[in-house]
């Protein structure tokens, strides 16, 4: 198989089109099992009670946010590299489903503090790790915005994602070490004593989940804007005309 | 020698020129005639390195400008749009400061005589905040008098905003460059009157 | 090599000295800024002192950030950029003495006038030597990490408030390490971990940031 075909938009945009509704159809069907597992098999925690159930949905998206930030900063480094456009389309059309997923970690994580600390925010290691990251998230879109010439964003684009990824693990250090200092919360999301066998599966079974759906979202995107940069490409003027 | 082999620009989705090709050799003048918008600075900034051609290579001796990176800018002195000077500091500190990051040697008599040679003598302490546009224009291309030892030259429209005395000037420093071997590319709107062995012509309206 | 990165720091000093209230304005907002806190949480001493470290430094960061704005947005629209990018020089080389000259002249300052800040919330005399040296050490990841932010964003619309938007989020290690020396030293603990920590973000920042910014300058000039 011929994998460099792929790499150009035009041979991509149809791919892509073909594989969205079966990423899409994975993610629910990994979704229907993890939900269930998580809400209905998975024993209620001694400690916490039911309200912990909710980190079927905030692991998993905590684990998203970061690993997408990896594969956005990776794609935009081989655009910059090898002046690939499409892998410069693929980093800017994974961010906003990764900062979606820092999103849900931030807000299912306050809605679990609610019961949990009695507060809606604290600031947890890993809550305010979150939050730094969604900053990158915002910071790498904004800039992208910003800049009209698709080209320098996509190339701006690369040198700040690269200098996040270098930068992510000094930042959650530095947050840890900080949080730490500052005797943080005694109970945390993740470090529950005793992790059951099912909630573990429930857990990787909803991972599967995000991940088929963060793919889906991303390929979907990828196609608009593949459509929107190659609006004066021979091939997108053919296509247009053949459609009805 | 400097050469171009099937350059392609393009700005915004539109292409500016393609197929773009020419030799320098020693002693050759390149004029880049065009209306405004055609691509002149464009095609300027890709000979000097500073754009990426969409398509097609610059060679300097045969070899990739991109490859040979600063040897290549060794080689070079461009004076651009934008004057690169300092408005808070004097026309002799402007001039010191862009040949010494050009990796030029000049002495303090050398850039007096630089400045007296584009007719801004007794100008050299004055701020060039104080200077009206055309000796601004006058001041940044009295580098040129300072860069005999870079061979090659690439003028952006080093014309515009002169007086008849400045354009003479520049034409005859231009002239004495190509006399010693050197070679000169350069964007303008006017007939430029420059001895030269050989000159070429390009027009990207065409 | 050497001679063009004198020219460079030479040079930007020389502006700096021809225009000095840029440099004194970022001095005057560090010090309007820390000292509005005390205004507005009130002025018991106690609370002053305990959240002082964070204030000096959440101070310096911004008026870091607005130092940022002259650090290379004036020279790309002369046309300086384009002949620094033209040098036989690395880039990265001539960049790295940009910034330290902008660091002579808008960081240097904040870390002479913090120990006045720091007399105005209390501070001992053992803390206040430590938040000179945190911010001797944090001020140059500062100036080093905004170059790329400022490079980014140069010639943009919008890059006033990009700038911060993209810096901020990546001097938290600076801010955390930086305020933490004070807090120990404040409380009677020593700070040589918080302020080696530091230490060793300003060698890394110092070995990257210079090539990544260059790296940017290259994107907004083509």
């Amino acid at each position: 198989m011929n994998w460099f075909k792929y790499s150009s938009p035009q041979t991509f945009y149809p791919l892509a089109g073909r594989m969205v509704p079966l990423f899409f159809a994975l993610a629910a069907l990994f979704a229907i099992p993890g939900l269930y597992i998580g809400f209905f098999v998975a024993p209620t925690d001694a400690q916490q009670g039911e309200s912990y159930r909710i980190i079927f949905i905030h692991v998993p998206a905590a684990w998203m946010s970061m690993f997408i930030y990896v594969v956005m900063a990776f794609w935009a480094g081989v655009g910059l590299a090898f002046n690939t456009r499409l892998s410069s389309m693929m980093a800017s059309a994974l961010a906003p489903t990764g900062a979606l997923m820092t999103f849900i970690a931030l807000w299912t994580g306050s809605l679990w503090g609610k019961p949990t600390w009695g507060t809606w925010w604290v600031w947890d290691a890993r809550l305010t790790a979150e939050l730094i990251l969604l900053f990158l998230y915002f910071g790498f879109m904004a800039l992208q915005a910003a800049i009209d010439d698709p080209r320098r964003a996509d190339k701006a684009g690369a040198v700040l994602a690269l200098v996040g990824v270098i930068n992510i693990p000094i930042i959650t250090f530095s947050v840890q070490w900080w949080n730490t200092l500052h005797q943080g919360a005694s109970v945390s999301l993740t470090r529950s004593p005793t992790m059951a066998a099912t909630m573990l599966t429930g857990m990787l079974v909803m991972a599967l989940a995000f991940w088929m759906y963060s793919i889906a979202a991303s390929l979907l995107r990828a196609r608009s804007i593949i459509l929107e940069r190659e609006r004066n490409a021979d091939w997108v003027r053919e296509w247009r005309e053949a459609a009805p | 020698m400097l050469e171009a082999r099937e350059l392609e620009a393009t700005r915004g989705g539109a292409t500016l020129f393609s197929g773009l090709a020419f030799t320098l050799r020693p002693g050759a003048l390149l004029r880049v005639s065009g209306a405004n918008g055609s691509g002149k600075t464009s095609l300027l900034r890709v000979l000097c390195g500073l754009a990426q051609p969409s398509a097609g290579q610059v060679r300097w001796n045969g070899e990739s400008i991109g490859a040979l990176g600063e040897e290549y800018r060794r080689q070079l002195a461009y004076v651009g749009h934008a004057n690169a000077l300092k408005d808070e500091l004097t026309v002799a500190e402007n001039l010191e400061a862009i040949c010494a990051l050009a990796g030029l040697d000049t002495t303090p008599a050398s850039v007096r005589a630089a400045i007296g040679q584009f007719g801004l003598g007794g100008r050299e302490l004055l701020p060039v905040k104080l200077l009206s546009q055309g000796q601004r224009r006058r001041a940044a291309l009295a580098r040129l008098a300072l860069s005999e030892a870079a061979p090659l030259w690439i003028l952006d429209e080093p014309f515009a905003a002169l007086d008849a005395d400045a354009v003479d000037r520049v034409q005859s420093a231009a002239g004495a460059h190509l006399a010693r071997g050197g070679m000169i590319v350069l964007t303008t709107h006017q007939e430029a009157r420059i001895e030269a062995r050989s000159a070429t012509d390009i027009n990207l309206d065409r | 090599m050497l001679a063009a990165l004198r020219t460079v720091i030479r040079r930007d000093l020389l502006l700096a000295l021809r225009n000095k209230s840029d440099a004194a304005n970022t001095l005057l907002f560090f010090v309007i800024v820390a000292s509005l806190f005390p205004l507005g949480v009130g002025p018991e001493p106690a609370l002053l002192r305990g959240i002082a470290p964070g204030v000096v430094w959440v101070a310096a960061l911004l008026a870091s950030m607005l130092a940022l704005a002259r650090l290379f947005a004036a020279d790309y629209a002369d046309g300086t950029l384009e002949q620094l990018a033209l040098a036989p020089q690395p880039l990265a080389a001539l960049v790295a003495a940009k910034i330290l000259a902008h660091w002579l002249v808008s960081g240097l300052p904040l870390v002479l006038i913090a120990p006045l800040l720091g007399l105005q919330f209390d501070l001992s005399g053992t803390a206040l030597l430590t938040l000179m040296v945190s911010l001797l050490i944090g001020t140059p990841v500062l100036s080093l990490l905004g170059a790329i932010g400022a490079a980014l964003t140069l010639g943009l619309r919008a890059s006033g408030v990009l700038v911060p938007l993209i810096v901020l989020p990546l001097t938290v290690p600076v801010l955390v390490f930086g305020a933490g020396a004070v807090e120990a030293a404040a409380a009677g603990l020593g700070a040589e971990a918080q302020l080696s920590l530091l230490a060793a973000f300003l060698l890394v920042s110092a070995a990257l940031s210079p090539w990544a910014a260059a790296a940017a300058i290259r994107i907004a000039l083509e």
